[in-house]
């Protein structure tokens, strides 16, 4: 008998939901995705506490397999955030965030920034529906990640390489990294952070506002 | 890897799909995965006896059709499988592919059942055409 359905489908219609709900409020959401420890929630911590300083209203939603400490890192920052605990599961789904946004009024934000469980295979498949979803390979794990796990870099729509500042230290290869990236996710737009001196963050802001405008004139 | 919950998935899609059938037994699940959809072949087999135990999927094989990646080339005005997934130039012009037509698959095709109190093979993975009863027969 032949059935063709999507084996996601269930995730896939709850995350088509969330993204016309972000979008009907006018918030731009962001989904990050990395390896364990390269940088998530250190390129968070930053990202929210310039950009109310400079007046945007954003929050969080933070997987973590067990624990909250995350979650308490990014609320130093004064924005509202929430831990999602996906007790061993080993990336976000939809369902995740629509129940952990319970509450919270959408349109008084302007960016929903969600770090997603530090792997880059399993979160690849799984839509959140977020606007733009941003890898984050840091310089300290080789320039060949992305070769590695192709089918996370090719689904961003922003990757991100991060601990910057540490790149000479490690003999980062920058070129070969620009160059695999290139290579699996052909007309990525590529920053190069460092969440210790704020190198890149310019850049990242000004890619925030301008996706941030974009999808809001689709609105319209 | 989540292999596993995956599996558990094509289990409760597949079941909630038979539902009403008479099913005698599912002989085998055609499932096509995408080279870009980041499931791999050989843990998701190693899951499937797990997942299907104790319901009306336990026994059945499970059929990967793989997928390659598509781009569409403009330059040459074609449609392009590509050999693998580490790079997305065209293999012909090296121009990079911006437009993924195939290759993020990852669903139920078909399921191969022997539905009780007959025989006949109800299916169209294997293309076992004899056994296909006309539509309205
Ligand atoms: N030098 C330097 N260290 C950084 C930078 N960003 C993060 N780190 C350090 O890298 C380590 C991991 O950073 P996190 O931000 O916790 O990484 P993560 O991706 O959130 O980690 P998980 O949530 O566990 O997957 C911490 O010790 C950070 O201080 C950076 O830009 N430069
Ligand atoms: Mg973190
Ligand atoms: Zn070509």
């Amino acid at each position: 008998m032949e059935l063709r359905q999507g084996i996601l489908k269930k995730n896939d219609l709850l995350a088509a939901d969330l993204r016309a709900r972000f979008g009907a409020a006018g918030l731009l959401a962001v989904n990050l995705v990395s390896s364990p420890g390269a940088g998530k929630t250190a390129l968070l911590e930053r990202t929210l506490r310039e950009l109310r300083l400079t007046g945007q209203r954003v929050a969080a939603l933070v997987g973590d397999l067990e624990t909250d400490n995350d979650a308490r890192r990014l609320a130093m920052s004064g924005a509202p955030v929430r831990q999602i605990q996906t007790h061993g599961c080993c990336h976000l789904e939809a369902d995740m965030i629509g129940r952990h946004l319970e509450g919270w009024d959408l349109g008084q934000l302007d960016y929903l920034f969600i770090e997603n469980v530090g792997n880059l295979v399993c979160p690849a498949g799984y839509d959140l529906g977020e606007a733009l979803r941003v890898a984050i390979v840091s310089v300290t794990e080789g320039e060949d990640k992305p070769l590695k796990y192709p089918a996370m870099f090719h689904s961003a729509d922003v990757v991100a390489i991060s601990k910057i500042d540490l790149a000479a230290a490690c003999e980062f290869d920058r070129d070969a990294a620009l160059r695999n990236i290139r290579e699996i996710r052909p007309g990525v737009e590529i920053l190069e952070t460092s969440s210790k001196s704020g190198a890149g963050f310019a850049e990242w802001f000004e890619l925030l506002a301008r996706r941030r405008e974009a999808a809001d004139e689709a609105e319209a | 890897m989540h292999e596993l919950s995956i599996a558990y998935s094509v289990v409760s899609s597949a079941t909630e799909a038979l539902a009403g059938r008479k099913v005698a037994k599912v002989d085998s699940v055609l499932l096509r995965v995408g080279a870009l959809s980041g499931i791999m072949e050989d843990p998701l087999q190693f899951c499937w006896g797990l997942a299907t135990e104790g319901t009306l999927l336990a026994g059945s094989g499970l059929v990967i059709e793989r997928v390659p990646v598509t781009i569409r080339c403009r330059p040459c005005g074609q449609d392009v499988a590509l050999d693998g997934v580490q790079s997305f130039r065209c293999p012909r012009c090296g121009t990079p592919g911006l437009e993924v037509l195939k290759g993020r698959e990852l669903e139920i095709v078909s399921l191969e059942i022997e539905e009780d109190g007959d025989d006949a093979h109800s299916g169209v993975a294997t293309g076992d055409s004899e056994k296909e009863r006309p539509a309205g027969g």
